[in-house]
Protein backbone atom coordinates (compact mmCIF):
# COMPACT_ATOMS: atom_id res chain seq x y z
CA UNK A 1 0.00 0.00 0.00
CA UNK A 2 1.26 3.36 -1.25
CA UNK A 3 1.82 6.14 1.62
CA UNK A 4 -1.72 7.92 1.24
CA UNK A 5 0.06 11.05 2.53
CA UNK A 6 1.69 11.05 -1.10
CA UNK A 7 -2.20 11.54 -2.42
CA UNK A 8 -3.08 15.76 -3.27
CA UNK A 9 -6.27 16.68 -2.13
CA UNK A 10 -6.61 19.44 -3.97
CA UNK A 11 -6.02 17.06 -7.29
CA UNK A 12 -8.29 14.59 -6.24
CA UNK A 13 -11.03 16.45 -5.17
CA UNK A 14 -10.43 18.71 -8.96
CA UNK A 15 -10.96 14.83 -10.47
CA UNK A 16 -13.64 13.89 -8.49
CA UNK A 17 -15.50 16.83 -9.48
CA UNK A 18 -14.45 16.99 -12.79
CA UNK A 19 -15.85 13.13 -13.49
CA UNK A 20 -18.93 14.43 -12.38
CA UNK A 21 -18.64 17.17 -14.66
CA UNK A 22 -18.21 15.08 -17.10
CA UNK A 23 -20.94 12.44 -16.38
CA UNK A 24 -23.38 15.40 -17.13
CA UNK A 25 -22.30 15.70 -20.01
CA UNK A 26 -24.15 12.68 -21.60
CA UNK A 27 -27.63 13.82 -20.60
CA UNK A 28 -26.34 17.38 -21.66
CA UNK A 29 -25.96 15.74 -24.69
CA UNK A 30 -28.83 13.53 -24.65
CA UNK A 31 -30.61 17.25 -24.63
CA UNK A 32 -28.84 18.73 -27.18
CA UNK A 33 -29.98 15.87 -29.77
CA UNK A 34 -32.88 15.04 -28.51
CA UNK A 35 -33.78 19.32 -29.47
CA UNK A 36 -33.19 18.40 -33.08
CA UNK A 37 -35.33 15.59 -33.71
CA UNK A 38 -39.04 15.34 -34.29
CA UNK A 39 -41.21 14.90 -30.70
CA UNK A 40 -42.43 10.94 -31.91
CA UNK A 41 -38.38 9.95 -31.57
CA UNK A 42 -37.45 12.80 -28.08
CA UNK A 43 -37.52 9.57 -25.72
CA UNK A 44 -35.54 7.21 -28.06
CA UNK A 45 -32.89 9.89 -29.05
CA UNK A 46 -32.65 10.96 -24.82
CA UNK A 47 -32.12 7.24 -24.03
CA UNK A 48 -29.50 6.62 -27.05
CA UNK A 49 -27.28 8.86 -25.12
CA UNK A 50 -28.65 8.36 -21.82
CA UNK A 51 -28.23 4.08 -21.78
CA UNK A 52 -24.66 4.81 -22.22
CA UNK A 53 -24.17 5.56 -18.80
CA UNK A 54 -25.67 2.07 -17.85
CA UNK A 55 -24.00 0.66 -20.65
CA UNK A 56 -20.49 1.41 -20.40
CA UNK A 57 -20.61 2.65 -16.73
CA UNK A 58 -20.70 -1.38 -16.85
CA UNK A 59 -18.43 -2.36 -19.64
CA UNK A 60 -15.76 -0.30 -18.60
CA UNK A 61 -15.73 -1.75 -14.88
CA UNK A 62 -15.48 -5.33 -16.07
CA UNK A 63 -13.10 -5.03 -18.84
CA UNK A 64 -12.86 -1.30 -20.75
CA UNK A 65 -10.76 -0.15 -18.75
CA UNK A 66 -8.32 -2.81 -18.97
CA UNK A 67 -8.14 -2.84 -22.50
CA UNK A 68 -7.52 0.67 -22.60
CA UNK A 69 -5.37 1.73 -19.67
CA UNK A 70 -3.92 -2.36 -18.30
CA UNK A 71 -0.29 -2.54 -19.07
CA UNK A 72 0.82 -2.67 -22.34
CA UNK A 73 0.57 -5.45 -24.80
CA UNK A 74 2.68 -4.86 -28.18
CA UNK A 75 1.38 -0.75 -28.25
CA UNK A 76 -2.12 -2.21 -29.46
CA UNK A 77 -4.25 -2.97 -26.37
CA UNK A 78 -4.20 -2.95 -22.71
CA UNK A 79 -4.24 -6.67 -20.93
CA UNK A 80 -6.40 -7.82 -18.61
CA UNK A 81 -4.87 -7.03 -15.59
CA UNK A 82 -7.51 -4.42 -14.61
CA UNK A 83 -10.60 -7.01 -14.90
CA UNK A 84 -13.26 -6.20 -12.58
CA UNK A 85 -10.91 -3.23 -11.48
CA UNK A 86 -8.92 -5.80 -9.97
CA UNK A 87 -5.73 -3.57 -8.79
CA UNK A 88 -7.08 -0.31 -8.64
CA UNK A 89 -6.94 1.35 -6.06
CA UNK A 90 -7.40 4.17 -3.57
CA UNK A 91 -3.23 4.02 -3.96
CA UNK A 92 -1.94 6.67 -6.52
CA UNK A 93 -2.09 4.45 -10.32
CA UNK A 94 0.85 4.26 -13.18
CA UNK A 95 -1.15 7.11 -14.64
CA UNK A 96 -0.39 10.10 -11.79
CA UNK A 97 1.60 9.93 -8.45
CA UNK A 98 -1.70 12.63 -6.95
CA UNK A 99 -4.36 11.50 -7.21
CA UNK A 100 -5.92 7.98 -6.35
CA UNK A 101 -5.96 5.17 -9.31
CA UNK A 102 -9.61 4.61 -9.06
CA UNK A 103 -10.07 8.59 -9.59
CA UNK A 104 -8.50 8.64 -12.44
CA UNK A 105 -10.23 5.39 -14.09
CA UNK A 106 -13.27 6.97 -12.66
CA UNK A 107 -12.51 10.12 -15.22
CA UNK A 108 -11.68 7.63 -17.57
CA UNK A 109 -15.19 6.16 -17.74
CA UNK A 110 -17.02 9.39 -18.58
CA UNK A 111 -14.92 9.92 -21.78
CA UNK A 112 -15.84 5.84 -22.63
CA UNK A 113 -19.35 6.56 -21.82
CA UNK A 114 -19.39 10.27 -24.33
CA UNK A 115 -17.64 8.74 -26.64
CA UNK A 116 -20.37 6.32 -28.10
CA UNK A 117 -23.20 8.49 -27.24
CA UNK A 118 -22.08 10.92 -29.31
CA UNK A 119 -22.07 8.96 -32.55
CA UNK A 120 -25.80 7.97 -31.66
CA UNK A 121 -26.56 11.28 -33.83
CA UNK A 122 -26.33 9.82 -36.64
CA UNK A 123 -28.73 7.17 -36.79
CA UNK A 124 -31.65 8.67 -34.18
CA UNK A 125 -35.35 8.35 -35.58
CA UNK A 126 -34.97 4.75 -37.09
CA UNK A 127 -32.02 2.65 -35.47
CA UNK A 128 -33.36 -0.47 -33.85
CA UNK A 129 -32.61 0.23 -29.76
CA UNK A 130 -31.78 -4.13 -29.41
CA UNK A 131 -29.03 -3.85 -32.37
CA UNK A 132 -27.80 -0.16 -31.01
CA UNK A 133 -26.91 -2.02 -27.72
CA UNK A 134 -24.85 -4.21 -29.12
CA UNK A 135 -22.90 -1.76 -31.67
CA UNK A 136 -22.57 0.47 -29.03
CA UNK A 137 -20.69 -2.55 -26.69
CA UNK A 138 -18.72 -4.07 -29.47
CA UNK A 139 -17.59 -0.59 -30.72
CA UNK A 140 -16.70 0.42 -27.00
CA UNK A 141 -14.68 -2.84 -27.03
CA UNK A 142 -13.11 -3.01 -30.49
CA UNK A 143 -13.06 0.68 -31.34
CA UNK A 144 -12.48 2.83 -28.50
CA UNK A 145 -10.61 1.00 -25.69
CA UNK A 146 -7.95 0.24 -28.10
CA UNK A 147 -7.96 3.63 -30.01
CA UNK A 148 -8.07 5.19 -26.16
CA UNK A 149 -5.07 2.82 -25.40
CA UNK A 150 -2.92 4.33 -28.68
CA UNK A 151 -3.22 7.03 -27.76
CA UNK A 152 -3.16 7.60 -23.67
CA UNK A 153 -2.19 4.92 -22.33
CA UNK A 154 1.96 4.12 -21.55
CA UNK A 155 3.07 2.23 -24.12
CA UNK A 156 0.70 3.29 -26.83
CA UNK A 157 1.77 3.40 -30.38
CA UNK A 158 0.14 6.55 -31.32
CA UNK A 159 1.01 8.80 -27.95
CA UNK A 160 4.37 6.60 -28.29
CA UNK A 161 5.12 8.23 -31.67
CA UNK A 162 4.62 11.76 -30.20
CA UNK A 163 1.13 12.24 -31.06
CA UNK A 164 -0.78 15.54 -28.93
CA UNK A 165 -4.48 14.70 -27.65
CA UNK A 166 -4.97 16.48 -24.48
CA UNK A 167 -8.70 15.51 -24.16
CA UNK A 168 -9.59 13.67 -26.38
CA UNK A 169 -9.82 15.50 -30.10
CA UNK A 170 -9.20 12.44 -31.68
CA UNK A 171 -9.79 9.45 -29.32
CA UNK A 172 -13.58 11.04 -28.65
CA UNK A 173 -14.14 13.19 -31.47
CA UNK A 174 -12.27 12.60 -34.44
CA UNK A 175 -13.30 8.66 -33.52
CA UNK A 176 -16.85 9.47 -32.97
CA UNK A 177 -17.27 12.05 -35.47
CA UNK A 178 -16.28 9.02 -38.47
CA UNK A 179 -17.82 6.47 -36.88
CA UNK A 180 -20.95 8.34 -37.01
CA UNK A 181 -20.43 8.82 -40.75
CA UNK A 182 -19.77 5.31 -41.74
CA UNK A 183 -22.84 4.35 -39.86
CA UNK A 184 -24.83 6.79 -41.41
CA UNK A 185 -23.86 5.56 -44.77
CA UNK A 186 -24.88 1.93 -43.93
CA UNK A 187 -27.99 2.56 -42.23
CA UNK A 188 -29.45 5.00 -44.99
CA UNK A 189 -31.53 7.59 -44.53
CA UNK A 190 -34.75 8.46 -42.52
CA UNK A 191 -37.85 7.63 -44.25
CA UNK A 192 -38.79 10.48 -46.43
CA UNK A 193 -35.51 12.27 -46.34
CA UNK A 194 -35.07 14.90 -47.64
CA UNK A 195 -38.06 15.85 -48.70
CA UNK A 196 -40.29 15.68 -45.82
CA UNK A 197 -39.82 17.94 -43.42
CA UNK A 198 -37.64 16.86 -39.96
CA UNK A 199 -37.68 20.32 -38.16
CA UNK A 200 -36.19 20.17 -34.67
CA UNK A 201 -38.99 19.71 -32.37
CA UNK A 202 -37.96 21.79 -29.32
CA UNK A 203 -34.56 24.08 -29.88
CA UNK A 204 -34.86 25.39 -26.28
CA UNK A 205 -33.47 21.39 -25.50
CA UNK A 206 -30.70 21.64 -27.60
CA UNK A 207 -29.53 25.26 -26.08
CA UNK A 208 -29.77 24.01 -22.73
CA UNK A 209 -28.14 20.90 -23.62
CA UNK A 210 -25.64 23.43 -25.23
CA UNK A 211 -25.13 25.18 -22.19
CA UNK A 212 -24.19 22.16 -19.86
CA UNK A 213 -21.91 20.58 -22.67
CA UNK A 214 -19.84 23.69 -21.74
CA UNK A 215 -20.32 23.36 -18.03
CA UNK A 216 -19.32 19.78 -18.26
CA UNK A 217 -16.49 20.45 -20.79
CA UNK A 218 -14.39 22.09 -18.07
CA UNK A 219 -14.24 18.85 -16.34
CA UNK A 220 -13.15 17.13 -19.59
CA UNK A 221 -10.78 19.35 -20.78
CA UNK A 222 -9.80 21.00 -17.43
CA UNK A 223 -10.02 18.14 -15.37
CA UNK A 224 -7.11 16.54 -18.07
CA UNK A 225 -4.54 18.09 -16.59
CA UNK A 226 -5.39 15.82 -13.39
CA UNK A 227 -4.38 17.97 -11.38
CA UNK A 228 -5.46 21.42 -9.58
CA UNK A 229 -3.11 23.36 -10.93
CA UNK A 230 -1.97 25.55 -13.48
CA UNK A 231 -1.97 23.95 -16.67
CA UNK A 232 -5.65 23.15 -15.47
CA UNK A 233 -6.30 27.05 -15.27
CA UNK A 234 -4.63 27.62 -18.40
CA UNK A 235 -7.06 24.32 -20.02
CA UNK A 236 -10.17 25.84 -18.44
CA UNK A 237 -9.33 29.26 -19.84
CA UNK A 238 -8.36 28.26 -23.54
CA UNK A 239 -11.67 25.83 -23.26
CA UNK A 240 -13.80 29.05 -22.42
CA UNK A 241 -12.13 31.24 -25.00
CA UNK A 242 -12.14 29.34 -27.88
CA UNK A 243 -16.21 27.89 -27.51
CA UNK A 244 -17.02 32.00 -27.15
CA UNK A 245 -14.97 32.97 -30.37
CA UNK A 246 -16.71 29.50 -32.17
CA UNK A 247 -19.72 30.86 -31.01
CA UNK A 248 -19.57 34.35 -32.29
CA UNK A 249 -17.82 32.54 -35.57
CA UNK A 250 -21.03 30.45 -35.95
CA UNK A 251 -23.15 33.42 -35.81
CA UNK A 252 -21.50 35.76 -38.15
CA UNK A 253 -21.87 32.67 -40.47
CA UNK A 254 -25.19 32.81 -40.35
CA UNK A 255 -26.17 36.08 -40.31
CA UNK A 256 -24.29 36.41 -43.38
CA UNK A 257 -26.82 34.37 -45.32
CA UNK A 258 -29.37 34.51 -43.54
CA UNK A 259 -30.43 35.18 -40.06
CA UNK A 260 -28.41 33.92 -36.94
CA UNK A 261 -30.14 30.95 -35.50
CA UNK A 262 -29.84 30.22 -32.07
CA UNK A 263 -29.57 26.70 -32.91
CA UNK A 264 -26.48 27.62 -34.95
CA UNK A 265 -25.04 29.60 -32.33
CA UNK A 266 -25.70 26.64 -29.90
CA UNK A 267 -24.08 24.60 -32.06
CA UNK A 268 -20.83 26.87 -32.86
CA UNK A 269 -20.69 26.57 -29.17
CA UNK A 270 -20.04 23.14 -29.17
CA UNK A 271 -18.32 22.84 -32.01
CA UNK A 272 -15.19 25.56 -30.32
CA UNK A 273 -15.59 22.86 -27.50
CA UNK A 274 -14.77 20.13 -29.59
CA UNK A 275 -11.42 21.70 -31.46
CA UNK A 276 -10.22 23.22 -28.28
CA UNK A 277 -10.21 19.73 -26.91
CA UNK A 278 -7.34 18.34 -27.94
CA UNK A 279 -5.38 21.18 -27.68
CA UNK A 280 -6.47 23.04 -24.14
CA UNK A 281 -3.28 22.37 -22.62
CA UNK A 282 -0.89 22.88 -25.08
CA UNK A 283 -1.39 26.62 -26.57
CA UNK A 284 -2.59 29.90 -25.48
CA UNK A 285 -5.60 31.38 -24.69
CA UNK A 286 -4.88 33.66 -27.82
CA UNK A 287 -4.45 30.57 -30.02
CA UNK A 288 -7.25 28.74 -28.37
CA UNK A 289 -9.51 31.61 -29.59
CA UNK A 290 -8.16 31.62 -33.34
CA UNK A 291 -8.89 28.00 -32.92
CA UNK A 292 -12.52 28.20 -32.28
CA UNK A 293 -12.97 30.98 -34.83
CA UNK A 294 -12.05 28.89 -37.09
CA UNK A 295 -13.36 25.76 -36.08
CA UNK A 296 -17.05 27.34 -36.78
CA UNK A 297 -16.66 27.89 -40.43
CA UNK A 298 -15.25 24.23 -41.03
CA UNK A 299 -18.10 22.99 -39.35
CA UNK A 300 -20.67 25.13 -40.84
CA UNK A 301 -19.66 24.04 -44.71
CA UNK A 302 -19.22 20.51 -43.40
CA UNK A 303 -22.93 20.55 -42.78
CA UNK A 304 -23.20 21.93 -46.36
CA UNK A 305 -21.19 19.63 -48.05
CA UNK A 306 -23.09 16.98 -46.20
CA UNK A 307 -26.57 18.29 -47.04
CA UNK A 308 -25.91 19.12 -50.61
CA UNK A 309 -24.49 15.34 -50.62
CA UNK A 310 -28.05 14.18 -49.80
CA UNK A 311 -26.35 12.24 -46.98
CA UNK A 312 -28.50 11.91 -44.01
CA UNK A 313 -26.49 11.80 -41.27
CA UNK A 314 -29.06 13.15 -39.34
CA UNK A 315 -27.81 15.45 -36.19
CA UNK A 316 -23.95 16.69 -38.27
CA UNK A 317 -21.21 14.35 -35.58
CA UNK A 318 -19.51 13.81 -38.67
CA UNK A 319 -19.35 17.73 -39.38
CA UNK A 320 -19.33 19.15 -35.87
CA UNK A 321 -17.33 16.39 -33.90
CA UNK A 322 -15.54 14.39 -36.64
CA UNK A 323 -14.16 17.45 -38.65
CA UNK A 324 -14.09 20.12 -35.70
CA UNK A 325 -11.98 17.13 -33.63
CA UNK A 326 -9.93 17.01 -36.84
CA UNK A 327 -9.16 20.71 -37.30
CA UNK A 328 -8.22 20.68 -33.49
CA UNK A 329 -6.28 18.27 -33.34
CA UNK A 330 -3.86 19.33 -36.61
CA UNK A 331 -4.34 22.63 -34.81
CA UNK A 332 -2.78 21.77 -31.81
CA UNK A 333 0.34 21.04 -34.33
CA UNK A 334 -0.22 24.62 -35.33
CA UNK A 335 -0.39 26.28 -32.25
CA UNK A 336 0.74 24.07 -29.52
CA UNK A 337 3.77 25.21 -27.48
CA UNK A 338 6.23 23.79 -24.52
CA UNK A 339 5.58 27.42 -22.93
CA UNK A 340 2.08 26.38 -21.80
CA UNK A 341 3.24 23.04 -21.28
CA UNK A 342 6.61 21.62 -20.73
CA UNK A 343 5.52 17.71 -21.41
CA UNK A 344 4.01 18.81 -24.70
CA UNK A 345 5.47 19.99 -27.77
CA UNK A 346 5.87 23.60 -30.11
CA UNK A 347 3.86 23.20 -33.22
CA UNK A 348 4.83 24.74 -36.64
CA UNK A 349 3.56 28.37 -35.35
CA UNK A 350 6.86 27.78 -32.14
CA UNK A 351 9.15 26.43 -35.40
CA UNK A 352 8.65 22.54 -35.02
CA UNK A 353 6.85 21.76 -38.41
CA UNK A 354 7.33 18.22 -37.22
CA UNK A 355 4.13 18.41 -34.86
CA UNK A 356 2.12 18.93 -37.50
CA UNK A 357 3.37 16.36 -39.59
CA UNK A 358 2.48 13.80 -36.34
CA UNK A 359 -0.46 15.39 -35.45
CA UNK A 360 -1.75 14.71 -39.33
CA UNK A 361 -0.76 10.87 -39.30
CA UNK A 362 -2.58 10.40 -35.84
CA UNK A 363 -5.45 11.85 -37.06
CA UNK A 364 -5.25 10.21 -40.29
CA UNK A 365 -4.92 6.52 -38.57
CA UNK A 366 -7.90 7.45 -36.25
CA UNK A 367 -9.73 8.32 -39.51
CA UNK A 368 -9.35 5.20 -41.30
CA UNK A 369 -9.43 2.88 -38.53
CA UNK A 370 -12.64 3.92 -36.94
CA UNK A 371 -14.45 4.41 -40.18
CA UNK A 372 -13.38 0.66 -41.84
CA UNK A 373 -14.41 -1.02 -38.53
CA UNK A 374 -17.49 1.00 -37.89
CA UNK A 375 -18.55 0.10 -41.43
CA UNK A 376 -18.15 -3.20 -41.43
CA UNK A 377 -19.52 -3.74 -37.85
CA UNK A 378 -22.77 -2.15 -38.67
CA UNK A 379 -22.89 -3.90 -42.03
CA UNK A 380 -22.71 -6.95 -40.50
CA UNK A 381 -25.22 -6.15 -37.57
CA UNK A 382 -27.66 -4.85 -40.37
CA UNK A 383 -27.18 -8.65 -42.38
CA UNK A 384 -27.51 -10.06 -38.76
CA UNK A 385 -30.10 -8.04 -36.53
CA UNK A 386 -31.11 -5.84 -38.70
CA UNK A 387 -29.86 -1.62 -37.96
CA UNK A 388 -33.37 -0.40 -38.78
CA UNK A 389 -36.83 -0.70 -37.11
CA UNK A 390 -39.13 -1.09 -39.81
CA UNK A 391 -40.94 1.67 -41.69
CA UNK A 392 -44.36 1.16 -40.13
CA UNK A 393 -42.60 1.29 -36.66
CA UNK A 394 -40.29 4.66 -38.07
CA UNK A 395 -43.89 5.96 -39.14
CA UNK A 396 -44.93 5.82 -35.54
CA UNK A 397 -41.72 6.94 -33.90
CA UNK A 398 -39.29 5.21 -32.40
CA UNK A 399 -40.60 6.35 -28.73
CA UNK A 400 -43.78 4.65 -28.75
CA UNK A 401 -42.75 1.69 -31.20
CA UNK A 402 -39.55 0.39 -29.38
CA UNK A 403 -40.45 1.69 -25.56
CA UNK A 404 -43.58 2.20 -25.39
CA UNK A 405 -44.55 5.14 -24.23
CA UNK A 406 -45.13 8.83 -25.50
CA UNK A 407 -43.04 11.98 -23.88
CA UNK A 408 -45.59 14.40 -24.20
CA UNK A 409 -49.53 13.42 -23.65
CA UNK B 1 -80.94 32.73 -41.00
CA UNK B 2 -77.76 31.51 -39.07
CA UNK B 3 -74.24 31.54 -40.46
CA UNK B 4 -70.90 30.23 -39.90
CA UNK B 5 -67.61 32.05 -39.90
CA UNK B 6 -64.46 30.02 -39.95
CA UNK B 7 -61.87 32.47 -39.98
CA UNK B 8 -58.27 31.61 -40.39
CA UNK B 9 -55.57 34.51 -38.89
CA UNK B 10 -52.35 34.82 -37.80
CA UNK B 11 -51.67 33.16 -34.69
CA UNK B 12 -50.81 36.97 -33.43
CA UNK B 13 -53.87 38.32 -34.45
CA UNK B 14 -56.25 36.67 -32.25
CA UNK B 15 -56.35 39.51 -29.40
CA UNK B 16 -56.30 41.95 -32.13
CA UNK B 17 -59.40 40.44 -33.93
CA UNK B 18 -61.12 39.64 -30.67
CA UNK B 19 -60.98 42.83 -29.20
CA UNK B 20 -62.45 44.43 -32.68
CA UNK B 21 -65.25 41.54 -32.82
CA UNK B 22 -66.21 42.59 -29.18
CA UNK B 23 -66.32 46.25 -29.64
CA UNK B 24 -69.32 45.76 -32.12
CA UNK B 25 -70.89 43.40 -30.17
CA UNK B 26 -69.87 40.08 -31.21
CA UNK B 27 -69.26 37.96 -27.91
CA UNK B 28 -69.51 34.27 -28.68
CA UNK B 29 -66.69 32.65 -30.42
CA UNK B 30 -64.22 29.71 -30.10
CA UNK B 31 -60.80 29.49 -32.09
CA UNK B 32 -59.18 26.11 -33.09
CA UNK B 33 -54.94 26.12 -33.16
CA UNK B 34 -54.36 24.85 -36.79
CA UNK B 35 -51.60 24.18 -39.26
CA UNK B 36 -51.49 25.00 -42.89
CA UNK B 37 -50.81 26.79 -45.72
CA UNK B 38 -52.17 29.04 -48.84
CA UNK B 39 -50.72 29.92 -52.57
CA UNK B 40 -47.50 31.14 -50.39
CA UNK B 41 -46.60 27.51 -50.03
CA UNK B 42 -44.66 28.23 -46.27
CA UNK B 43 -41.81 30.22 -44.90
CA UNK B 44 -38.42 29.66 -44.62
CA UNK B 45 -36.61 29.45 -41.34
CA UNK B 46 -33.16 29.69 -40.27
CA UNK B 47 -31.23 26.22 -39.56
CA UNK B 48 -28.04 25.24 -38.41
CA UNK B 49 -26.27 25.82 -41.41
CA UNK B 50 -28.49 27.76 -43.69
CA UNK B 51 -32.19 27.82 -44.49
CA UNK B 52 -35.08 24.63 -44.86
CA UNK B 53 -38.96 25.48 -45.75
CA UNK B 54 -41.62 25.11 -43.92
CA UNK B 55 -44.64 24.83 -45.14
CA UNK B 56 -47.01 23.92 -42.25
CA UNK B 57 -47.39 27.07 -40.63
CA UNK B 58 -49.27 27.30 -37.05
CA UNK B 59 -52.72 29.50 -37.60
CA UNK B 60 -56.11 30.48 -36.03
CA UNK B 61 -59.04 28.94 -36.80
CA UNK B 62 -61.80 30.90 -35.37
CA UNK B 63 -65.69 30.04 -35.14
CA UNK B 64 -68.37 32.57 -35.03
CA UNK B 65 -72.24 31.65 -35.50
CA UNK B 66 -74.04 34.85 -35.71
CA UNK B 67 -77.82 36.12 -37.96
CA UNK B 68 -77.49 36.33 -41.34
CA UNK B 69 -77.90 40.14 -41.23
CA UNK B 70 -74.88 41.02 -38.57
CA UNK B 71 -72.56 38.77 -41.87
CA UNK B 72 -71.48 41.78 -43.95
CA UNK B 73 -70.42 44.18 -41.05
CA UNK B 74 -68.74 41.10 -39.00
CA UNK B 75 -66.57 40.40 -41.88
CA UNK B 76 -65.81 43.73 -42.77
CA UNK B 77 -64.27 44.19 -38.80
CA UNK B 78 -62.75 40.73 -39.01
CA UNK B 79 -60.82 41.35 -42.44
CA UNK B 80 -59.74 45.23 -41.25
CA UNK B 81 -58.79 44.08 -37.57
CA UNK B 82 -56.85 40.48 -39.46
CA UNK B 83 -55.07 42.42 -42.10
CA UNK B 84 -50.95 43.07 -41.35
CA UNK B 85 -50.33 46.59 -42.07
CA UNK B 86 -52.36 48.96 -44.23
CA UNK B 87 -52.06 46.66 -47.30
CA UNK B 88 -51.95 43.51 -46.26
CA UNK B 89 -49.63 40.52 -46.22
CA UNK B 90 -49.01 36.95 -47.98
CA UNK B 91 -50.39 34.49 -44.77
CA UNK B 92 -52.98 37.04 -43.24
CA UNK B 93 -55.50 34.32 -44.04
CA UNK B 94 -59.11 33.53 -45.26
CA UNK B 95 -62.99 33.53 -44.36
CA UNK B 96 -65.39 31.35 -45.02
CA UNK B 97 -68.77 31.51 -44.57
CA UNK B 98 -71.37 28.77 -44.36
CA UNK B 99 -75.26 28.16 -43.55
CA UNK B 100 -76.26 27.35 -40.15
CA UNK B 101 -78.94 24.64 -40.01
CA UNK B 102 -79.32 24.86 -36.07
CA UNK B 103 -78.60 26.02 -33.00
CA UNK B 104 -79.43 24.72 -30.01
CA UNK B 105 -78.15 26.19 -26.52
CA UNK B 106 -77.84 23.17 -23.86
CA UNK B 107 -78.29 25.07 -20.62
CA UNK B 108 -82.02 26.44 -21.74
CA UNK B 109 -82.81 24.70 -25.09
CA UNK B 110 -83.27 27.61 -26.87
CA UNK B 111 -82.97 27.06 -30.59
CA UNK B 112 -82.41 29.16 -33.28
CA UNK B 113 -81.49 32.99 -33.57
CA UNK B 114 -82.71 32.79 -29.70
CA UNK B 115 -79.22 30.71 -28.85
CA UNK B 116 -76.78 32.63 -29.91
CA UNK B 117 -78.17 35.64 -28.54
CA UNK B 118 -76.30 37.76 -25.92
CA UNK B 119 -76.86 40.28 -23.47
CA UNK B 120 -75.34 43.58 -24.90
CA UNK B 121 -75.04 41.79 -28.28
CA UNK B 122 -74.45 43.01 -31.76
CA UNK B 123 -78.67 43.12 -31.62
CA UNK B 124 -79.59 44.93 -28.87
CA UNK B 125 -76.82 47.17 -29.10
CA UNK B 126 -78.78 47.79 -32.74
CA UNK B 127 -82.16 48.05 -30.37
CA UNK B 128 -83.72 44.93 -32.06
CA UNK B 129 -85.22 42.22 -29.98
Amino acid sequence: MADPAALNPGDTGWVLVSSALVLMMTPALAFFYGGMVRKKNILSTLNLSFIMLGLMGVQWVLYGYSLAFGPDVGGLVGNLAYLGFAGVGQEAGPYSDTIPHLAFAAFQMMFAVITPALITGAFVERVRFKTFLLFSLVWATIVYDPLCHWVWAKGGWLGGMGALDFAGGTVVHVAAGFSALAFALAIGPRKGYPKAPMEPHNIPYTVLGAGLLWVGWFGFNAGSALGANGLAANAFVTTNTATAAAALSWMLCAWRENRPSVLGIATGAVVGLVAVTPAAGFVTPMGAMVIGALAAPISYYAIRFRQNRGLDESLDVWACHGMGGLWGALATGLFATKSVNEAGADGLFYGNPGLLLTQFLAVAVTVVFVFVVTYVLAKILDATLGLRVTPAEEEVGLDLSEHGEQAYS
Amino acid sequence: MLKKIEAIIREDKLNDVKEALRAIGIVGMNCFEIRGHGRQGGIKLSGRSGSYQVDMLPKIQLNIVLSDHNLEETVKTLVAAAKTGESGEAGDGLIFVYPVDEVVRIRTGERGHEAVMYPDDIDTRKGGR
